[in-house]
């Protein structure tokens, strides 16, 4: 991808973040749910709930609530939460590292997971086994990750409690953090058992979220490896004396896996909205668990702050993914 | 003279069709031959036997392949794999599908000499630009470092030439080399195919349906009609005093200079019909001998 390519990649960036921005400010005051009414105490007067309307901006028409919305993010002020009573900005910011690396860990073993597999299939090619791989592939790849979340919780914190399943790190272990990515600040301070701790909370939500999209990366490149095993130059290898381990990995591998990153790239955005449900169900303090309590509370500033965080993310993993396409093909980086 | 390929009555059948029905064909130390024949006449069957790549259907129900005097469909995989690249070698067709698009040319070249040589990285580099400006490119350090995309169809064809020589192979198979290039360049690959020839030694197996090519660079000449070899012998006696009708047939539809173009003719309908019948009547006649 060109430089300039890029650029207008980048461009598009404001008018896509404001339009999520005005779609989410309307749908939420459209819809029926009253903030005031969530966070009133019993037997509040009329008076008190008007006088909090009016201290929230919820009693101002909805175009003037949206341009004051507008001028405030603009400036890096997100408002804040009603319910929570901090600041939107602070708020996300302590919760989103948690969210960023639970994905992160669920990406990595979902590929090391799904490349495994594609590779194994391929040198099955023909056989039962290859077809028993086929079909328990499509097992994984139809259960979703909130039903895995379940499977996983009763498997093996339940009937066979080997691993944590709920929260983020052992109370126990009282451990100041100077930043919120936890797992990363352990390992770089070499605090091992901190980090083994986080990792075993991060095990079972991490995995719920890996095993559908690691079957679908391992459907998509085995489908892709295949291909581009009957191609001309990958027949002319074998022409010239080339093992087919080596022709899989020198000649195959590298031009099937640019159509499994281009199409299985975009997918990551499934697996960080899939965070939602699954880090409500092991209690895991990211921002998708603090979005369920949000839209219970109808927390406005809230709920937009955390879309806008969302939004955020998938455009920069898609920039992201079609940066690397253009990283492992020659001919799209040369434009 | 030693013979280097001795095809001994072949015989392959995909499924239940039979493609190929008893070839024979030698290829002598550093000869030329052409192997003639139209579409479907069973001439790539030949070049994918030798290099076990038949498709995966098919099956040699007979015959033998025997290479320097050793038998290649007999031996094990792994010693047949040492021969491939080193010492038989493949021009392939398409030179526009024939390189990995997303590896580049030094990295190719380097891997076939790394392979069979075991050169270093560097003795690989440097053998690979000899290679290069062997086949006429101009600064082959520059091309070593590009990706197939960035060449033209003839400049590619060029580096398969220059990879299908690599190791000094004793044979080379030639598939239809110069079918995917502009006429232009056709004439360029085929000089520069002759004189890789000399330059390293190789008999060269040149698979084309065009006779024109042949005339040109073939010593001797092997022509095939449903899978079965109808004409063989040096190029200048089979151009000369063509025995089978069918090969006086091509003759008659060859475009030539010396001859006005309206005394074409295309080969007759009903010649070829004959023929398929004959091949079809010696496959009836096969399958009822028992075996």
């Amino acid at each position: 991808m060109r430089w300039s390519a890029i650029l207008k990649r980048l461009a598009l960036i404001p008018p896509t973040l404001l339009g999520v921005g005005a779609i989410v400010f309307v749908l939420l005051r459209v819809v029926p749910g009253d903030p005031i009414a969530m966070m009133i105490p019993p037997g509040a007067s009329p008076a008190d709930i008007t006088r909090l309307r009016a201290l929230y901006g919820l009693d101002q028409p909805l175009l003037s609530q949206f341009i004051t919305w507008l001028g405030q993010v603009a400036s890096g002020d997100f408002g804040r939460s009603i319910s929570l009573r901090q600041q939107v900005f602070e708020l996300v910011g302590a919760r989103l590292p948690a969210t960023l690396e639970l994905a992160a860990l669920a990406v990595a073993m979902a590929l090391l997971m799904g490349i495994t597999v594609a590779l194994v299939g391929s040198l099955l090619r023909g056989t039962r086994a290859e077809w028993l791989l086929d079909t328990a592939n499509g097992f994984f790849l139809a259960i979703p990750d909130f039903l895995w979340a379940l499977i996983l919780l009763l498997g093996f914190g339940v009937l066979l409690p080997l691993l944590p399943i709920s929260g983020r790190l052992d109370p126990q272990l009282a451990v100041a953090f100077r930043t919120h990515f936890y797992l990363i600040e352990s390992l770089l301070t070499l605090r091992l058992d901190v980090a083994a701790d986080l990792l075993r909370h991060m095990l079972l939500p991490s995995l719920a979220l890996a095993l559908p999209f690691a079957a679908l990366v391992a459907r998509l490149l085995k489908a892709q490896l295949a291909e581009a095993e009957d191609q001309d130059y990958a027949q002319i290898a074998r022409t010239r004396g080339f093992s087919r381990t080596t022709i899989l990995q020198r000649e195959v591998f590298p031009n099937a896996l640019i159509p499994t990153v281009a199409l299985s790239g975009v997918q990551v955005t499934l697996l960080l909205g899939g965070t939602v449900l699954v880090e409500r169900i092991f209690s895991y303090e990211g921002i998708g668990n603090m979005a369920i309590d949000a839209v219970i509370n109808r927390d406005f500033p809230l709920i937009q702050g955390l879309i806008l965080t969302f939004a955020v993310l998938f455009i920069a993993l898609n920039l992201a993914v079609d940066l690397l396409v253009a990283l492992l093909d020659p001919r799209l980086r040369h434009g | 003279m030693s013979t280097v390929l001795d095809i001994d009555n072949l015989h392959v059948a995909i499924g239940t069709a039979n493609v190929l029905r008893g070839v024979s064909l030698r290829v002598e130390a550093g000869e030329v031959r052409g192997l003639v024949g139209e579409s479907g006449a069973g001439k790539s069957m030949v070049g994918r036997t030798i290099f076990g790549l038949l498709p995966a259907k098919a099956a040699i129900t007979a015959g033998r392949v025997s290479f320097e005097g050793r038998d290649l469909l007999a031996m094990p995989d792994k010693q047949r794999r040492e021969l491939l690249g080193r010492r038989i070698a493949l021009i392939p067709q398409d030179p526009m599908t024939s390189l990995n698009p997303v590896r580049r040319i030094g990295a190719q070249i380097c891997a076939v000499l790394q392979l069979h040589l075991k050169l270093s990285n560097r003795a690989a580099r440097d053998r690979a630009a000899e290679l290069l400006s062997e086949v006429a490119i101009r600064d082959p350090a520059g091309v070593l470092a590009l990706y197939p995309h960035e060449l033209s169809g003839g400049m590619r064809q060029r580096v398969l030439i220059a990879m299908a020589f690599a190791c000094d192979p004793s044979l080379v198979i030639a598939d239809e080399p110069t079918t995917a290039l502009d006429v232009t360049v056709q004439r360029q690959v085929l000089q520069l195919v002759e004189r890789m020839r000399q330059r390293h030694g190789a008999a060269i197996l040149f698979v084309t349906h065009d006779l024109g090519v042949v005339a040109k660079i073939c010593r001797s000449m092997t022509v095939l009609h449903a899978g079965r070899v109808l004409e063989d012998g040096l190029t200048l006696d089979v151009l000369v005093k063509p025995h089978h009708a069918y090969t006086r047939a091509l003759l008659a539809a060859t475009p030539r200079a010396d001859r006005p173009a309206d005394s074409l003719r295309p080969v007759p309908p009903a010649l070829i019909e004959s023929l398929w019948a004959e091949a079809h009547r010696l496959d009836q006649l096969a399958a009822r001998r028992p075996a």
